[in-house]
């Protein structure tokens, strides 16, 4: 059965918009000249090819169902579990639990447990349910077969790219034979930096092929505390910080172009109410703001649990609930840029003579103004996306983030910082959280910068922070 | 300028009294005073009376915004919404759910707060522009490019990292300082010194490439080229013009969150366990308990708004050509 939640619609919503703007825009040069400029950048294309990585995990795990347990008298009966795509998809990940803590790679248990055999207890390090369940004797042909797991994984990632690179020169080539477009396209030679793409996508599938072979028989990033891989959790995790990251920002938009367009445009009592309205919110601190948002709502939810058939629906409904809170606290800054233009553009001269020649107020906002102020939301929409992926991490930990259920990089930091104290320690869940974190979030600061450049060189807009910064720190 | 002040301050007043209605309402409206005593009381069955008695003792037993069997002046003033809130104004805050004077509790914790807080500002502030000025003053080399990535790793690690892998670092493997806790006077040294160096370090990259782009700004202005058309030494230009022209955005941008220091980090302040405002906000937050979480916003909020006055003074001081009027 089919499960479509509030934060997928509205993926799928966001990412419709973008490809219908991408094919109006492809035709009308003023409007994809910007882009090209984007395509030009080095950096931000690289980080393009990441973040289309990330973005094509976290789409997968947008598709979701619950899947059908048994048939009762023609019925079928659905589990309670909402599974997506990306988990059918990795589901020798998720199905291999353990039942504890377990190192990358590990063959054995991380703690010892006391084990009777022959009648003689003894204390040992007992063997992972999954985790190298193949191999007979652990000690000697583990290296061994996780060196030739990942030998075969790198020739067929090798094999996959040198097929999408081959694809990619022949479209290039327009029949300008093979050879002479594969050499100009590695030595740099086209418009789009290719060569740097293709070496990304390289760096990305040596990496990714041998992950996802090995993941199968082995934990790359070892289990947590419930046994669950770590692994699993981070790429999981890659969803909940997109959705933060974009949602927020197209729930934030209307009221920030509207109202800002509006105070900028008509002034009057209008400015002076908007005006007191963004004053007001942000003299509130915004951990505070959030915090008591978070908790009314979570008030409310413990109080109708009828209203959610699953855990995810209602884990999903909170999440979708944060990203309207986060986008609440953060419009004031964008609204404000966007007066300050639309009170700039209101008494430049085509504007006049639009007044002259008795245009509408509607149609002056929506024909004039608007199209001339999307450069600063489009910069402050990128560059905002990072800052909201660290803030969700720092919520979490507060305890004001997203459901305890949800998987997310604030909640694997939140729960493995307390095994911090044990000794040996437990590293791993953090090491995951951050590796993916980073990778994300530069990504997405690499691209940021690019589109900035590209769309107004000379914007001086500074790097906003959701939560201030000696909150953050 | 003082009629300016004053209309200023007299402008407060309805943020203010907007800040607090939007806390009321939120806290109040979804969770009413009869599921605060239930929370506080802690027992799945509890009698109307107890929740009565509850209501009674913390003054949660008027109607929230306007009673009905009051008249006048009395319409409005006999109701939780004006007895919560405008003895704020007067900086009287009540008590918390356990019983302690809150204003009490934030005059004890702000000495902490802020002993973390000043110095993370302060420093920082110095590391940043510092950074910042090495990136401008060798632009368009090696050392600014690396800078710059530098930068942009930098700021693109969860605050939390910094925190996790300082205390890792420093007081686990290392063992130079405790890796948690606080003592009054002198010996809190110990404790205070990494927080701070954390605090400094997750700030710079953000900080140090903003103000980079303020000083580049600044060199490519006409007067900077006039400079070095009279013949005056880079660097002579660069310290003596650029510098202080540069800094005037940077101090003045930086002004409004000082009154803030006050409120202290929620984050900083738990990990370690620095009895501070930002832990008592953090507790707060975790235990419901309202009375405090509202009186930690309309202190915030006060604070802004005093921020926002001192950017406007500075802006004066800094360049004469602005009046404020």
């Amino acid at each position: 059965m089919v499960v479509i939640l509030w934060t997928d619609g509205l993926v799928f919503l966001l990412l419709g918009l973008i490809l219908a703007f991408a094919a109006f825009a492809s035709r009308r040069p003023h409007l994809s000249l910007p882009w090209r400029r984007v395509g030009r950048s080095k950096s931000g294309m690289i980080s393009a090819v990441i973040l289309l990585c990330l973005i094509s995990i976290g789409l997968l795990d947008s598709f979701h169902f619950r899947p059908q347990i048994a048939i009762d008298k023609g019925k079928p009966v659905y589990s309670v579990e909402v599974l997506s795509a990306f988990d059918a998809l990795v589901k020798t990940m998720r199905d291999h639990t353990e039942r504890t803590y377990s190192s990358p790679f590990s063959a054995y248990a991380f703690s010892r447990e006391t084990v009777v055999s022959d009648g003689v207890q003894s204390r040992v390090y007992p063997r992972l349910r999954y985790g190298g369940a193949n191999l007979a004797d652990p000690d000697k042909e583990r290296i061994p077969d996780i060196l030739k797991r990942s030998l075969v994984a790198v020739l067929e990632g090798i094999g996959t790219w040198a097929l999408l690179g081959g694809i990619l020169v022949i479209s290039l080539s327009r029949g300008k034979g093979f050879i002479g477009t594969a050499s100009t396209v590695l030595r740099g030679k086209t418009e789009i930096p290719w060569n740097a793409m293709l070496g990304t996508l390289l760096v990305i599938f040596l990496i990714a092929f041998p992950a996802f072979a090995l993941s199968s028989h082995y934990h790359v990033f070892g289990t947590d505390k419930v046994g669950q891989d770590v692994f699993y959790l981070a790429l999981k995790s890659i969803r909940t910080g997109l959705v933060i990251g974009t949602l927020t920002t197209l729930v934030m938009l209307p009221f920030a172009i509207f109202l800002g367009i509006m105070a900028g445009y008509l002034g009057g009592w209008l400015d002076d109410v908007i005006q007191y309205l963004y004053t007001m919110l942000n003299s509130i601190p915004a951990v505070l703001l959030i915090a008591a948002s978070v908790l009314m709502m979570q008030v409310y939810i413990d109080a109708h649990p009828a209203l959610f058939e699953t855990m995810a629906e209602r884990a999903d409904l909170r999440l979708l609930f944060l990203c309207m809170i986060l986008g609440m606290t953060s419009w004031t800054g964008l609204c404000r840029l966007l007066r300050g233009e639309a009170l700039k553009l209101r008494e430049m001269e085509y504007i006049l003579a639009a007044q002259a020649f008795g245009v509408s107020r509607l149609r002056i906002v929506t024909r004039h103004i608007l199209p001339n102020v999307m450069h600063i939301v489009l910069i402050s929409v990128v560059m905002e996306f990072s800052s909201l992926v660290l803030a969700e991490a720092v919520l979490s930990y507060v305890g004001v983030g997203v459901d305890p259920s949800m998987i997310s990089f604030g909640t694997m930091i939140n729960s493995a910082r307390l095994e911090m104290a044990r000794e040996p320690m437990v590293w791993w869940p953090l090491a995951a959280a951050f590796v993916f974190m980073f990778a994300m979030v530069l990504s997405a600061n690499l691209f940021a910068d690019a589109v900035r450049d590209a769309f107004d060189p000379r914007t001086r807009v500074a790097p906003r922070r959701i939560l201030p910064e000696k909150d953050e720190a | 300028m003082i009629a300016y002040l004053i209309r200023r301050l007299l402008y407060a007043v309805p943020i203010l009294v907007g800040v607090n209605l939007l806390t009321f309402a939120l806290f109040f409206v979804v969770n009413t005073p009869d599921d605060m005593a239930r929370i506080q009381l802690g027992i799945k069955r509890v009698t109307p009376d107890a929740i009565h008695n509850w209501k009674v003792a913390h003054g949660y037993d008027k109607p929230l915004f306007y009673n009905p069997e009051e008249s006048g002046a009395q319409f409005f003033t006999d109701t939780i919404f004006f007895e919560k809130s405008v003895p704020m104004f007067r900086f009287e805050f009540g008590r918390s759910d356990d019983g302690r004077d809150i204003a009490q509790e934030i005059e004890s914790r702000a000495g902490p707060s802020l002993e973390i807080a000043l110095p993370v500002f302060v420093i920082g502030m110095m590391a940043n522009v510092s950074f910042a000025l090495m990136m401008a003053f060798f632009r368009a080399t090696l050392v600014d490019v690396w800078g710059v990535v530098v930068c942009v790793a930098a700021m693109s690690i969860s605050s939390l990292f910094y925190i996790i892998g300082g205390q890792f670092l420093v007081a686990k493997l290392w063992h130079w300082v405790p890796i948690s806790g606080f003592e009054a006077g002198t010996s809190s040294l110990k404790f205070v010194i990494l927080p701070v160096v954390i605090g400094v370090a997750s700030g710079i990259g953000s900080g140090a490439r903003w103000y980079r782009t303020i000083f580049l700004e600044e060199v490519g202005r006409d007067y900077v080229r006039t400079a070095k058309a009279k013949g005056i030494s880079e660097v002579r230009v660069f310290f003596h013009h650029v510098l202080r022209n540069g800094l005037i955005p940077i101090l003045t941008g930086a002004v409004v969150i000082i009154p803030s220091l006050f409120m202290g980090s929620l984050i900083m302040e738990s990990f370690f366990g620095i009895p501070g405002l930002g832990s008592y906000t953090l507790d707060a937050i975790n235990s419901q308990d309202f009375a405090i979480v509202r009186s930690m916003v309309f202190i915030g909020s006060v604070l802004y708004i005093i921020g926002l006055m001192l950017t406007d003074i500075s802006y004066t001081l800094a360049d004469p050509r602005i009046r404020l009027q």
